[in-house]
């Protein structure tokens, strides 16, 4: 069987299973599976071109699909009125200080001698920096956080369309991964996946307390849509007479066309990162990086400048998980800092990347898709088997209860059994990469 | 008096439970850190490692209690703990010979085994989820205090007051005996010596005619033990809950990474200072302020650095501060 044929053949089960979802629950249900495997699909790309191009080991996806959803707030949301005013120049005059003390305190480091001089200017400028910034900062952002603390307390947005929101979070992603990669990409293998994770963490504390950025943990709820409001589709006479005529109950299918339409967006989306990752791969550029990843010292000694690389593809790799990110967001049509958790946001993707084949982008693909379905599908399955095991047991004894209960984490140990599989199997994954 | 009551605050409040939780962090690093140093791979199904552990013990510690087997005014758990050591480590030998040793019989890179790792976590959490739930559960039973608040104003007279709970203190006498004993095992026993030699230089030490697969063994044994020991002191003094422990993954490498992978004296220290960052940048210094100061240059604010929702971030900044300026952690760790 020729690759070509047999890739084919995995998406086209992939689909099936998705089909038989349609069939048998809803498809409604199945077309929430296709938007979250494009998504999926998307944050497994973005991981795959630094994992898979090459070699880099960064465990913080969680932190720029956050980011990318932190854009589509800022982005999207309607300015808070009287925000600017109670504080949003002192705040931002605060973030600009910050930054001129964190880039003197760099230059010292860099300027002075080694010795007792440098150690004590540095810690003048950082611990007298970080006090004048709070100070500068607080009063601000509690002036913010006391308008309309109910619903707002927060800046807002720019009040521009959605969509915008999708390359500005590539570009708040990217531009974190630049910080991020300027001074964490020197460190080894396991040192610089600790140090990622470490940082997504950091990133989900603030999203998390800093209110006047996004409202914190009370979330946001309102973020504009791309797509009509089911509601104002089922009230729309042109809408009701299209149902009619394919014969549909109109809030079903008002709920199908929604999730079409997002479909649509986001294959768009996803098509397009396929179609330039795989010309990138195939270019001059791809055969460097590829070169860099198999063999760091002889690309080096061919004049390859690694470290340049190396940011550079780190850089595009968090760009693409900012859109994932803002894609998410958009869907959900809500930001809630709590749900960033890393085993949904960064494990679960990396089983994707290495289930799909790292190094492959149709693997990423696959992998997304798949992983995603199995997610989603694995705890109806689990208690669908545990309803079979247990259907001898008496109603009511607390063996079966825990038996049923216990069934909603099947979940858990079957991705992990798949993962160690594929490792241990086949680890070139699904559709090896070149 | 002032100055002795700030002293009892700042005791109460930032030196006893981060040298708690320091202990605590400072065990699940050591055996984080014993798999890297033999093994080189950093083992991300540490956290749900601790969570077996504490789950067996729990599990046995519930069936010690319906015998009505009891060692008050200490914890049943500690009574139960050599049960959870031994169901953990039959479990992590399994895993091993299972999952990791056919990556042994030929060079894989770390990363295969990094992510084999996050397949044995996603299993090993599965599992406990499965058998306990996902339910938070206080299992601490016993006298709860070497001494209340009440009783040490009594005795002492001053305004400010402490309390010393059991769990406290059975942490850090735990601690200090498990570090003891460990540093006495790779020091001075045969043992000890080989998982060393083994863990400097593989090549020469596999000349030398140690044994591999008996260095795994042990490793994996004494870091099951390790965790399970961590798991139980921090489910005694807080709570056990699954997720909860996978969260406890990220601080326990971040102290095993400050302090530098694969050393056993940079995990403890690591540990230390990991937790007591994490307090000390989130305490409110205004009580020992209130002491200490004239009473006109009393403070207005709370004199916390940061509030305590950046408790975790905390412990990262300090992780990615140090390997800016020692990218193999202070003790100078390994790298694979």
């Amino acid at each position: 069987m020729s690759v070509a044929r047999r890739n084919l053949l995995l998406f086209l089960g992939v689909a099936g299973l998705i089909v038989l979802t349609g069939f048998t629950q809803s498809w409604n249900a199945a077309l929430t599976i296709v938007n979250m495997g494009l998504i999926s699909a998307v944050m497994a790309l973005g991981v795959n071109i630094q994992w898979g191009y090459a070699g880099l080991y960064n465990v913080g996806t969680m932190g720029f699909v956050a980011l990318g959803g932190l854009a589509t707030a800022l982005v999207a949301l309607q300015p808070v009125s009287g925000a600017w005013q109670a504080g949003g120049l002192r705040i931002v005059t605060a973030l600009l200080f910050g930054a001129a003390v964190i880039v003197v305190a760099a230059q010292l480091y860099k300027r002075m001698p080694k010795g007792l001089p440098r150690f004590a200017a540095l810690a003048v400028v950082l611990v007298g920096g970080f006090f004048a910034y709070r100070w500068i900062l607080d009063p601000a952002a509690a002036g913010v956080e006391a308008i309309n603390p109910a619903l707002q307390g927060n800046l807002g947005g720019l009040g521009l369309p959605v969509l915008l929101s999708w390359p500005a979070g590539a570009l708040l992603a990217a531009g974190a991964g630049w910080l991020i990669g300027k001074t964490a990409l020197g460190l080894r293998s396991d040192y610089l996946a600790i140090a990622t994770l470490g940082i997504a963490e950091i990133v989900i504390a603030v999203m998390k307390n800093e209110d006047w950025l996004d409202r914190g943990v009370k979330n946001i709820v309102d973020i504009p849509r791309p797509v009509p409001f089911e509601v104002d589709l089922q009230a729309s006479e042109a809408f009701l007479s299209f149902a009619s005529n394919i014969g549909a109950n109109p809030v079903a299918a008002s709920a199908v066309v929604v999730k079409l339409l997002y479909a649509g967006l986001f294959l768009a989306v996803l098509l397009a990162l396929i179609w330039l990752s795989e010309a990138a791969l195939h270019s001059p550029w791809g055969r460097m990086m590829r070169a860099i990843r198999d063999n760091e010292v002889a690309a080096a000694a061919m004049g390859k400048d690694v470290t340049r690389r190396h940011l550079q593809i780190f850089v595009l790799g968090c760009a693409v998980l900012g859109i994932s990110g803002a894609m998410l967001s958009t869907m959900e049509g809500q930001l809630t800092p709590g749900a960033y958790q890393p085993l949904r946001f960064t494990f679960l993707i990396w089983v994707m990347v290495v289930v799909g084949g790292s190094g492959s982008n149709l693997g990423s693909v696959l992998g997304g898709f798949l992983i995603w379905y199995l997610w989603v599908q694995v705890e109806p399955w689990g208690n669908g088997l545990m309803a079979l095991a247990t259907s001898g047991m008496a109603d009511g004894s607390p063996l079966k209860h825990h038996l049923m209960e216990s069934a909603a984490h099947m979940r858990l140990l079957v991705m992990g059994v798949i993962l160690i599989a594929v490792l241990r199997f086949r680890p070139q994954g699904l559709i090896p990469g070149k | 008096m002032d100055v002795l009551n700030a002293l009892v605050a700042f005791l109460n409040f930032v030196i006893l439970p981060a040298a708690t939780y320091g202990s605590q962090l400072a065990l699940g690093a050591l055996g984080a850190t014993l798999v890297y140093g033999i093994l080189r791979f950093s083992n991300f199904a540490h956290g749900d490692t601790m969570a077996f552990g504490t789950m067996a013990t729990i599990i046995a510690t519930w069936g010690l209690q319906a015998m009505g087997v009891s060692i008050a005014p200490l914890p049943t758990a500690l009574l139960a703990l050599p049960v959870g050591v031994l169901a953990t480590a039959l479990v992590v030998l399994a895993t091993d010979r299972l999952v990791y040793r056919p990556y042994r019989t030929r060079k894989t890179p770390s990363i295969t085994l990094v992510m084999t790792s996050l397949g044995v976590m996603f299993v090993m959490g599965g599992l406990v989820r499965v058998f306990i739930g996902v339910d938070d559960r206080q299992f601490a039973d016993g006298e709860r205090f070497i001494f209340t608040a009440a009783q040490f104003r009594e005795w002492t007279g001053l305004t400010e007051t402490m309390a010393l709970r059991t769990t406290q203190v059975i942490t850090l006498v735990a601690t200090i005996v498990a570090v003891a004993w460990l540093n006495w095992f790779l020091k001075r026993t045969r043992t000890g010596k080989s998982m060393r030699a083994f863990s400097d230089n593989e090549n020469l030490a596999l000349l030398s005619g140690i044994n591999p697969e008996r260095v795994v063994t042990i490793v994996w044994i004494l870091s099951a033990a390790l965790a399970t020991l961590a798991g139980v002191l921090y489910g005694l003094d807080k709570s056990f809950r699954p997720i909860t422990y996978f969260q406890l993954l990220l601080p326990v490498f971040a102290a095993a990474v400050v302090g530098g992978l694969g050393n056993p004296l940079g995990a403890v220290a690591g540990g230390f200072v990991v937790a007591f960052s994490e307090v000390v940048v989130t305490y409110s210094f205004r009580k020992v302020a209130t002491y200490l100061l004239p009473a006109d240059w009393q403070p207005e604010g709370l004199l916390q650095l940061l509030t305590t929702d950046y408790k975790v971030a905390v412990s990262f900044t300090v992780l990615v501060l140090v390997l800016l300026f020692r990218p193999t952690g202070i003790f100078r760790g390994k790298a694979a």
